[in-house]
């Protein structure tokens, strides 16, 4: 919701507000603001360097600032850029909080229970193991390489050099292991159609339902006012 | 009862088969061992037993798979999973990837065929007591050693109650008291009328749990016979089967001029 939030609000100060009154009190109060700075930073940095680059120098404005070559830095480039990165930030942070707060089964089965196919929450918790079940594999895989004389330390040509060849085991591997998991799984009737009874359901506090209510009407009414012009035009 | 007939298995993308006209029964509340070197078809043997070979892996059978008089040609793997189970030898991949704790892993096959929530509860609180597994109901099923990640995928499956059991290696990340558990599990379904089918090299324990055992060689049937039959075979050995203790024990007595049969009824 902070993410639609943010690109429906524009300028600085709506994004940086989503940020500030609803992503960091969230951080602080989950103990993870420090690891969320560190995550949205590493999300960001890469897609910011690129905007800048091509906003500040390729949009058209009346003010240069500066020039490098044939290529103009123009204040309102500079603008662009801005409002783009606070945008981002506010992506980056809100999608990081998720990330950072909810365990993935857990959202994947109470999805279930709000009615997704078992089916479509078995793909989404797999896709959402897959990363860390990838680099564990990876990391047994280069220990017992490693212990068969395989340099994977020093320069980061040699680092490269050593890691290449892990690439190939370990998506073969992880494929052959889905591969098996899935008959797993039709051996114990996940296929059959119809509903399951789940045997649990994620508390859902009054609280927690009047703050999406309450998140959920805001940013209804912000898309509302952004079609019909009215939304007040924030700096 | 499962019964296998004439069946010839080839992979899909293979150019010969991997089991030649193959012919094995299990009745109800028997065990069935099934022995052979590496590499003799055994996992294949019982991924046909358990219809996922050919219907979810592809491939091409000729003979036919009967599950209590019903062909299981044409049957969905769900359909399958109703009557049959099998247990993979990696327990790793047996784990589903999405339960939070191992009583929700256990308690997925229930959930999945649809039983009342009581009921799932109860089978799997079964489940894990049979297999004393009350200690780690808590755990994150990925953060389990080999033999307790062996031990809940066996679990999961006999919480699904099925008519027949196929069990591939099921024992072989476990110590000598988790093989036990198995062995007490196994022959407690055998006692329901469940019939099972044990790919396993540690003879010793099919010694103990078989009524029957199968010798498999490159892919065919070579012996079929009573357990203490097959496993008394002079030639066992020759075909890649390691004998178990009570046969080795008592040809070293024989060999040493002792009295073999004073020593089989001690160790029976």
């Amino acid at each position: 919701m902070e993410s639609v939030g943010a690109f429906v609000i524009g300028g600085y100060i709506g994004p940086l507000a989503i940020i500030v009154l609803a992503v960091l009190p969230a951080a602080v109060v989950a103990g993870v603001a420090r690891r969320l700075l560190r995550v949205s930073l590493l999300l960001t940095l890469p897609i910011a360097i690129s905007v800048v680059l091509v906003s500040v120098f390729t949009r058209a404005g009346s003010t240069v600032l500066f020039q490098i070559g044939p290529f103009d830095a123009t204040l309102e480039g500079v603008d662009f850029a801005g409002q783009t990165l606070v945008r981002l930030l506010a992506i980056s942070t809100s999608i990081g909080l998720f990330g950072l707060t909810t365990e993935p089964r857990s959202f994947v089965l109470d999805l279930e229970r709000r009615g997704l196919s078992p089916r479509f929450a078995f793909v989404a918790a797999a896709t959402l193991e897959a990363v860390p079940a990838m680099v564990e594999r990876a990391g047994v895989i280069a220990s017992a390489q490693r212990a068969r004389g395989l340099d994977t330390e020093g320069s980061l040509r040699a680092r490269l050099r050593g890691v290449l060849p892990l690439a190939g085991p370990v998506v073969v591997s992880s494929l052959t292991e889905v591969e098996e998991r899935s008959l797993a799984l039709e051996v114990r009737a996940f296929g059959r159609p119809g509903r399951r009874h789940l045997l649990w359901r994620i508390a859902d506090t009054r609280a927690q339902v009047a703050v999406r209510i309450l998140m959920l009407t805001l940013l209804g009414a912000a898309i509302v006012m952004r079609l019909t012009g009215t939304f007040p035009a924030l700096p | 009862m499962l019964e296998l007939n004439g069946a010839t298995y080839r992979y899909a993308g293979y150019a010969r088969p991997v089991l030649h006209e193959v012919s094995l029964r299990v009745g109800d509340g028997e065990i069935v061992g099934l022995v052979g070197p590496n590499d003799s078809g055994k996992s294949t043997l019982c991924l046909v037993a358990s219809g996922l070979a050919p219907a979810s892996i592809g491939g091409e059978l000729k003979g036919t798979l009967t599950l209590d008089g019903t062909t299981a040609a044409g049957l969905r793997t769900f359909e399958l999973a109703e009557r049959v189970v099998i247990g993979f030898q990696n327990p790793n991949t047996q784990r589903s990837g999405i339960a939070a704790t191992v009583f929700e892993e256990i308690a997925l096959g229930p959930m999945n065929l649809g039983l009342p929530v009581v009921e799932t509860v109860a089978r799997t609180r079964d489940a894990i007591s049979r297999l004393r597994l009350e200690a780690i109901v808590e755990r994150d099923p990925q953060r389990l050693s080999g033999g307790q990640a062996q031990l809940v995928g066996i679990a999961s499956l006999l919480a699904m109650r099925p008519r027949h059991v196929i069990l591939d290696e099921p024992t072989a990340q476990l110590d000598p008291e988790g093989t036990r558990l198995v062995g007490e599990a196994l022959e407690a379904l055998a006692a329901r009328g469940t019939s099972l089918l044990v790919a396993e090299h540690k003879t010793d324990l099919l010694d103990r749990l078989c009524s029957r055992i199968v010798v498999l060689d490159a892919g065919r049937v070579v012996r079929d016979g009573s357990a203490g039959g097959v496993l008394d075979d002079p030639e066992l050995r020759e075909l890649g089967v390691e004998p178990p203790a009570r046969v080795r024990l008592t040809r070293a007595v024989a060999h040493a001029g002792g009295d073999p049969r004073a020593l089989e009824a001690v160790l029976r």
